[in-house]
């Protein structure tokens, strides 16, 4: 092979970054990403304990009290980053310990599969340690004898790197028997799966934990009652562990600080964009950031675009138009506009692109993920799938958008087993909400009295 | 007529599979991270996988013995998980992402350059037993949208005309 070939594939190898150079992060303001390098290099044991690393491990040690750990999360309201935005310290109160229960495992919900989401990678990738941190702290709450990190297959390369920093952390005395001496026991393994984006709903992530199809579980009960093996158990998002050490170090009003006047929701995010914008990218900025400002930072739509409409975390959040640019991104506000912050890394869609096109892709990839459970979200997505290619090429008949409605309506909260229908279920309503004129543009036969109803 | 019926084989049998004894070892150490060496399973396919490129039927009954569990059982789990593969596959594996930020920038235009370099659809192996495409759900790669992987390595942004010399990197 050519040394050209070499090294113009080399430069096409995808490498995750942060937007903001290191001169711009700090501890008070990026909590999550001030210690990473401009290099992009991961930040191993030596420098991340240089930068204070595990201090808040330290701390919670020598407090020695798990139920304050819990307090202060459920103080902070750290809300889960997985997209669900539950509360981390809620959850955390309510695993059974204690008494007669045997300790529980803290699993590390890192598969990562929502289409438009790249920011656990990014932590995983380059800063591993702030992970192992935020588990222990979970562990140590939770009385968790073991801990999981549940990574997607494809992510080799943070499986590599975790591996490495979690040996790291076992011979500097931070994972293992009696860490740093205090009679306290928690290790780690990375457990990497083979595919299947219902794996990162936490109860098929557990079945799937267990070697098991991914079909998710019924609730309750809870995770926190009944987990893995039968053993009270927590997921969480990587994102959200990455929160936890800044927390315990700083404490409840400092984390609510970091948000300032802009929301109700504390803490910082790590906001996206990806889709036909100048520097698509990742950048961590307080919660509540408008989109307009992510928009901002990264160079505004790509040669001239105009914007039509976009999605604020991930295929299963509702599609939001331009004039929601300037509303606060965090979990209440976005979930007041009929949407959801999901994991906040926002997907743009410029004005000439086919709304039904669009949506087809999104139904087609939960139509191919449904771990095929429940009827409605078997059945029925494939036939949205169908529904929408007819449209699409103009074949539609009478009656097609209504059809589209009802099949979106089964889908629903509360209709299947778990969220992945609901997920399905947005963006085909809020598309159909402020751009039914387009899928009515797909119909072939003018449409009939009766179907318009 | 009942009589007559030859006895029906076993669906899943050994086709004298032997699993390869460092692979044993290296499921049987897997076992040690779980309280049940079930769990184990996904990663045992795994490390079979990466022995023979792909499970073949006799390694389901053997991992089914090493796990101490049912064949049907890790069947099931074999057949599920979309990066466990039960049949032949190429050399190198092209997964390209076709979600939607992927979609956004160009997927499609990548996919129909890869099926006319290839000579493939997804699902399907080149006759010189080289590649398999197949689609995958978004890489994590969105910044680098249209991204793909082949094997471990993920490339993104890229465009139809990065390919010929990506692909010459995998003999
Ligand atoms: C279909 C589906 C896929 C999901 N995928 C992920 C995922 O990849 N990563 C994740 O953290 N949460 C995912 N979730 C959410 C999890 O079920 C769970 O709420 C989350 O891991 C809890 O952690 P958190 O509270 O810290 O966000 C998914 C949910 C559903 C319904
Ligand atoms: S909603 Fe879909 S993915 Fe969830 S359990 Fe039902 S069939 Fe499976
Ligand atoms: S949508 Fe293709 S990498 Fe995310």
């Amino acid at each position: 092979m050519s040394q050209s070939i070499a090294s113009q594939r080399e430069s096409l190898r995808y490498r995750s970054r942060l937007m903001q150079p290191e001169a711009e992060r700090h501890p008070d303001t990026h909590p999550l990403t001030w210690r990473l390098r401009d290099d992009g290099e991961v930040v191993w044991l030596e420098e991340y304990l240089r930068k204070d690393g595990y201090q808040s491990v330290r701390k919670a040690l020598a407090d020695g009290d798990p139920q304050a750990i819990i307090a202060t999360m459920k103080d902070a309201n750290v809300g889960g980053r997985g997209g669900g935005g539950f509360s981390a310290g809620l959850k955390w109160s309510l695993t059974l310990q204690g008494g007669d229960m045997p300790r529980g495992y803290l699993i590390c919900n890192a598969d990562e599969m929502e289409p438009g989401t790249f920011k656990d990678r990014l932590l995983m990738e380059q800063q591993p340690h702030l992970v192992i941190e935020g588990m222990i702290l979970a562990a140590l709450a939770n009385n968790s004898c073991y801990g999981y990190i549940f990574l997607r297959g494809e992510y080799v390369t943070a499986g590599r790197v975790l591996n490495r920093a979690l040996d790291e952390a076992r011979a500097g005395g931070w994972l293992g028997a009696d860490i740093n001496g205090s009679g306290f026991d928690f290790d780690i393994v990375v457990h990497s799966g083979a595919g299947r984006y219902i794996c990162g709903e936490e109860t098929a992530l557990i079945n799937s934990l267990e070697g098991k199809r991914a079909n998710p579980r019924a609730k309750p009960p809870f995770p926190g009652q009944s987990g893995a093996w039968g053993k009270p158990s927590v997921v969480n998002n990587v994102e959200t562990l990455c929160n936890a050490p800044g927390v315990i170090l700083n404490g409840a009003d400092w984390y609510q600080g970091l948000s300032g006047e802009r929301t109700g929701n504390g803490g910082s995010k790590i906001y996206g964009v990806s889709g036909l914008v100048e520097k698509p990218g990742l950048w961590e900025l307080p919660m509540g950031t408008t989109g307009a400002e992510i928009l901002d930072r990264a160079g505004g739509m790509r040669n001239g675009r105009q914007l039509k409409a976009w999605l604020p975390g991930g295929a299963s959040t509702g599609f939001l138009l331009p004039e929601h640019l300037e509303l606060a991104l965090d979990f209440d506000t976005v979930g007041k506009e009929g949407s959801r912050l999901g994991t906040g890394l926002i997907t743009v869609v410029p004005r000439e692109q086919s709304l039904v096109a669009l949506v087809r892709n999104l139904e087609e990839f939960f139509a191919r993920e449904s771990c095929g459970w429940c009827t409605p979200c078997r059945d029925g997505l494939p036939w949205t799938v169908k529904v929408l290619r007819a449209l699409e090429s103009g074949q539609g008949e009478a009656g097609d958008i209504e059809l589209l409605d009802k099949l979106a309506a089964d889908c629903g909260p509360a209709q299947t087993f778990c969220a992945h229908a609901p997920g399905a279920a947005m963006p085909l309503q809020t598309a159909l909400k402020h751009f039914r004129h387009e899928f009515e543009q797909g119909i072939s036969e003018p449409r009939t009295k009766a179907a318009e109803g | 007529m009942m009589a007559d019926t030859p006895q029906k084989t076993a669906l899943i049998g050994s086709d004298g599979f032997e699993l390869d004894p460092a692979d044993e070892t290296a499921i049987i150490e897997e076992m040690d991270h779980y309280e049940r060496p079930q769990a184990a399973c996904i990663e045992a396919l795994k490390i079979v996988q990466r022995r023979h490129g792909w499970v073949p039927d006799g390694a389901i009954a053997a991992v089914a013995r090493v796990l101490g569990i049912g064949p049907g059982e890790v069947e099931g789990v074999a057949t599920f998980y979309s990066l466990i593969f039960r049949q032949p596959v190429g050399r190198h594996i092209v997964l390209v992402c076709d979600s939607s930020a992927c979609f956004l920038t160009g997927f499609e235009e990548l996919r129909h350059a890869l099926v006319e370099q290839l000579g493939i659809d997804y699902g399907q192996t080149t006759t010189d037993g080289r590649f398999t495409l197949l689609p995958v759900c978004c890489l994590g790669a969105c910044d680098g949208a249209p991204a793909l992987m082949i094997d471990d390595d993920t490339y993104g942004p890229v465009s139809p005309a990065d390919l010929p010399g990506m692909l010459e990197a995998y003999p």
